[in-house]
């Protein structure tokens, strides 16, 4: 379960970002910022790579003691960050794969939305949310 | 998926709508026959400008939705191949006929039966009419074009229906 998700757009700024502890807040979104250079370097190394493997997901950004760092690039350049637990060790790729398709598959829902306009926070969409609800942690 | 008649009436009956308006484009233009022609001309470019501006949204919609399960483009090209395959199969059931670049940024692709120009003529009837019933797809591709990264300039050109020419041409900033 994830600790923290956030879409950032093309051009580096945040369309949508949530926390589940929400004291402490300021700290999760330090971390999405400083994965961002991790994930434009695999982007930049990605494309100077002769082989075919040109994949949306990207992997484990980097770990620190307490929490790990997903991320994913969609083909519009909009990364999508993911912040878990490291203590719940049970988590495997095929889990954090699984998450990142549906949150693409629920952005490009809120792309296709005509009340919404490309760029702006992604604030008023409810199906967004619970889905995003539904992939965090249940902290009581 | 759904019936491409549909897509094809609606968009007949858009591009009537709006050019049906067009002689009314509001205040700020000057009165007079000179006026008239002026105002005629004017309701004209606002119309395709509002055409083109549907068809860059659903382009942006588009453009992020048909490549989800595709890997990521790895340059301009793969684009371009996406669009004249992938966007043109979706929209139109067929892909382009030809793509031609110059490899300095400028891509013509060309159709030879153009599905919404197709029911209207073929040959030269109605050479005149026919832009407006581009304006749309022209935003459509620059619509898909900008949300993948490129920005881009699109002109649509026709020499003889049902066959079509939509100029790419990339803004390099």
């Amino acid at each position: 379960m994830a600790v923290c998700v956030a879409v950032i757009a093309k051009e580096n700024y945040p369309l949508y970002i949530r926390s589940i502890p929400t004291e402490n807040e300021l700290k999760f979104h330090y971390m999405v910022h400083t994965s961002l250079d991790v994930v434009d370097e695999k982007i930049s190394a990605m494309g100077k790579a002769l082989v075919d493997q040109r994949e949306l997901y990207l992997g484990l950004l980097y770990p620190t003691e307490d929490y790990k760092v997903y991320g994913y690039v969609t083909n519009s350049k909009v990364k999508f960050v993911m912040v878990v637990d490291s203590s719940n060790t049970a988590l495997r790729d095929n889990e954090i794969r699984s998450m990142f398709r549906k949150l693409h598959n629920s952005y490009t829902d809120v792309m296709c939305n005509p009340f919404y306009n490309p760029g702006d926070h992604i604030q008023s969409s409810r199906a967004f949310d619970s889905m995003v609800t539904s992939m965090m942690i249940q902290v009581c | 998926m759904a019936d491409p008649a549909l897509f094809e009436f609606l968009h007949t009956e858009m591009v009537a709508e709006l050019w049906a308006h067009h002689s009314d484009p509001g205040p700020g233009v000057s009165a007079g026959p000179r006026g008239e022609e002026a105002r005629a001309a004017a309701g004209k470019k606002m119309s395709l400008c509002v055409l083109e501006g549907m068809g860059f949204r659903v382009g942006q919609a588009l453009g992020e939705r048909l490549p989800q399960e595709t890997l990521a483009f790895r340059e301009e090209l793969d684009i371009l191949k996406f669009l004249c395959k992938d966007l043109w199969v979706a929209v139109f059931q067929k892909q382009m006929d030809s793509l031609r670049t110059n490899h300095q940024g400028t891509y013509v692709l060309q159709d030879n039966s153009f599905p919404l120009l197709i029911r209207m003529a073929s040959g030269l009837q109605y050479l005149e009419e026919a832009p407006k019933f581009l304006a749309f797809t022209c935003g459509l591709l620059r619509g898909a074009l900008c949300i993948l990264g490129i920005k881009s300039l699109v002109t649509a050109s026709v020499a003889s229906l049902p066959t079509c020419k939509f100029q790419v041409v990339i803004q390099k900033t």
